[in-house]
């Protein structure tokens, strides 16, 4: 689908689990919000439509690579038409936690070819920017480890029975995942944040990015800003 | 999963799909075809693609709130298909089984044609799904099919009729003109993919002996099996 007459502007926030992708959505959203922009924010598996089946899916394991890949594609497609598009054409700015790159890379890493994976979201919108946050796996490891209390048996990639051993699992599929980004980065066209830092050292990096984005669209006038300092500082 | 387009499968089993409208004869023929395969001591599998208890429980919410799309639509019957396929299709295709399909992938390029989906696009999803080793194409006028449904009071179901098309108010209109726009694109199918077609307005019994007849050929050098196992 080509960018279509829809006035505001599709941002999406790519990276592993425990790149700080999430804490990055809810920063940014605050920061444009401040400015003056509606924002909608998005994220993968958040449609009512199915999420109920890949729950129930994930939790007996049942699923074959090829279906699981289209049971998410059902969910992501059903945001697309129903909340990405609409928030677009009302002029908002859609912020969205993952995209079909996330998902584009589990089904090739679970076998499906990239060409496949690649024709299957040609339906998706192309974001005006994708900012992918590039963490290593050590730090991702830890970060995994202090939101979970462990590792989790899918950011493991366990259902791929690379190892039997969850920690091994993590590194194997970690692997497998981050190639699959390496190979979307030119041909999507993501800007790439060292997410190995701070949040706010991430923050202002990705605000640098985001902000030509609007140079040239009508803000509302500024009062005095009530931004946290760091987010002000953050803004360069 | 292959790449598109789907080449042929090279297991050593069999792929016999039947495809048509609905009311078309295709699954009492299939039936009987089965029989007689398995008389004969052939390994036999025979599964069929209606709708799961997935994809109805879905469409059923996604009615509710006005929420389906031709997309999503198409997506989600891609995702049951795929989990048959996974499932009852190719385990028993690579253990050596005549795998007796009474609707394939075909169903879904006609239904998702007929909504509007580009068809490049949905022969590009099938593509983990390999070629038939023979496609038989129950070929019936809209009317008959209509004509054995209200005979036999079936209510015709929403989807079946096109209704979230807006073709017509009446649903039997509905269902006439959608089900035409089905059986435009099955014959445009059936002869670019060079289906077996079966005019089935003959008798049950001529149309089960062309259909013997029609895969003798696929039958050559193809092993009998020591034991029986149904669907299930």
């Amino acid at each position: 689908m080509p960018p279509g007459p829809l006035r505001g502007k599709l941002i999406v926030i790519e990276g592993a689990d425990g790149s700080g992708r999430t804490t990055e959505v809810a920063l940014l959203k605050e920061r444009l919000e401040v400015d003056g922009h509606a924002v909608v924010d998005t994220g993968l598996r958040r449609s009512d439509l199915v999420s109920a089946e890949i729950d129930r899916a994930k939790q007996g394991h049942t699923l074959g690579a090829a279906t699981m890949a289209l049971l998410y594609s059902v969910d992501f497609a059903d945001q697309m038409e129903n909340k990405i598009v609409p928030a677009l054409a009302a002029g908002s700015t859609v912020l969205a936690d993952r995209y079909i790159y996330t998902l584009m890379a589990r089904a090739v890493a679970r076998g499906a070819s990239r060409a496949w994976a690649q024709e299957l979201y040609a339906f998706a919108l192309r974001p005006e920017l994708v900012v992918f946050l590039d963490a290593r796996p050590e730090i991702l490891l830890h970060r995994s480890i202090a939101k979970y209390g462990s590792l989790d048996y899918w950011e493991s990639g366990m259902d791929l029975c690379l190892s039997r051993d969850l920690f091994e699992s993590f590194f194997l599929y970690q692997d497998l995942l981050s190639r699959e980004f390496a190979w979307m980065r030119e041909r999507y066209a993501f800007r790439v944040v060292d997410a190995n830092r701070a949040p706010e050292q991430v923050h202002a990096e990705v605000l640098k990015l985001v902000e030509p984005l609007y140079d040239g669209a009508s803000r509302p006038p500024s009062p005095p800003r009530l931004t946290r300092p760091s987010s002000r500082a953050a803004s360069g | 999963m292959p790449e598109a387009p789907s080449p042929a499968h090279g297991f050593p089993g069999r792929l016999l799909v039947f495809e048509g409208l609905d009311g078309s004869g295709k699954s009492t023929q299939a039936a009987l075809l089965g029989k007689w395969l398995a008389a004969q001591g052939y390994r036999v599998f025979a599964t069929e693609w209606n709708s799961s208890e997935l994809v109805s429980n879905v469409i059923r919410r996604g009615k509710k709130k006005g929420l389906l799309t031709p997309t999503t639509f198409s997506l989600l019957h891609a995702t049951d298909f795929a989990d048959r396929f996974e499932r009852r299709i190719l385990p028993p295709l690579r253990a050596g089984y005549l795998v007796l399909c009474d609707r394939y992938a075909y169903t879904a390029f006609v239904r998702d044609a007929a909504r509007g989906c580009d068809p490049k696009w949905v022969r590009t999803i099938y593509s983990f799904a390999p070629r038939p080793d023979l496609a038989f194409y129950f070929r019936v006028p809209v009317g008959t099919t209509l004509k054995r449904k209200l005979a036999s009071r079936q209510k015709i179901n929403y989807y079946e009729a096109g209704m979230d098309l807006g073709l017509a108010d009446d649903v039997e209109e509905s269902y006439r003109r959608f089900q035409s726009r089905l059986k435009r694109e099955y014959d445009r199918i059936a002869a670019a993919d060079r289906f077996t077609v079966i005019d089935s307005s003959r008798s049950v019994e001529e149309i089960q002996h062309a259909l013997r007849d029609h895969i003798r050929p696929i039958l050559e050098n193809f092993p009998t099996g020591v034991a029986l196992t149904r669907d299930g």
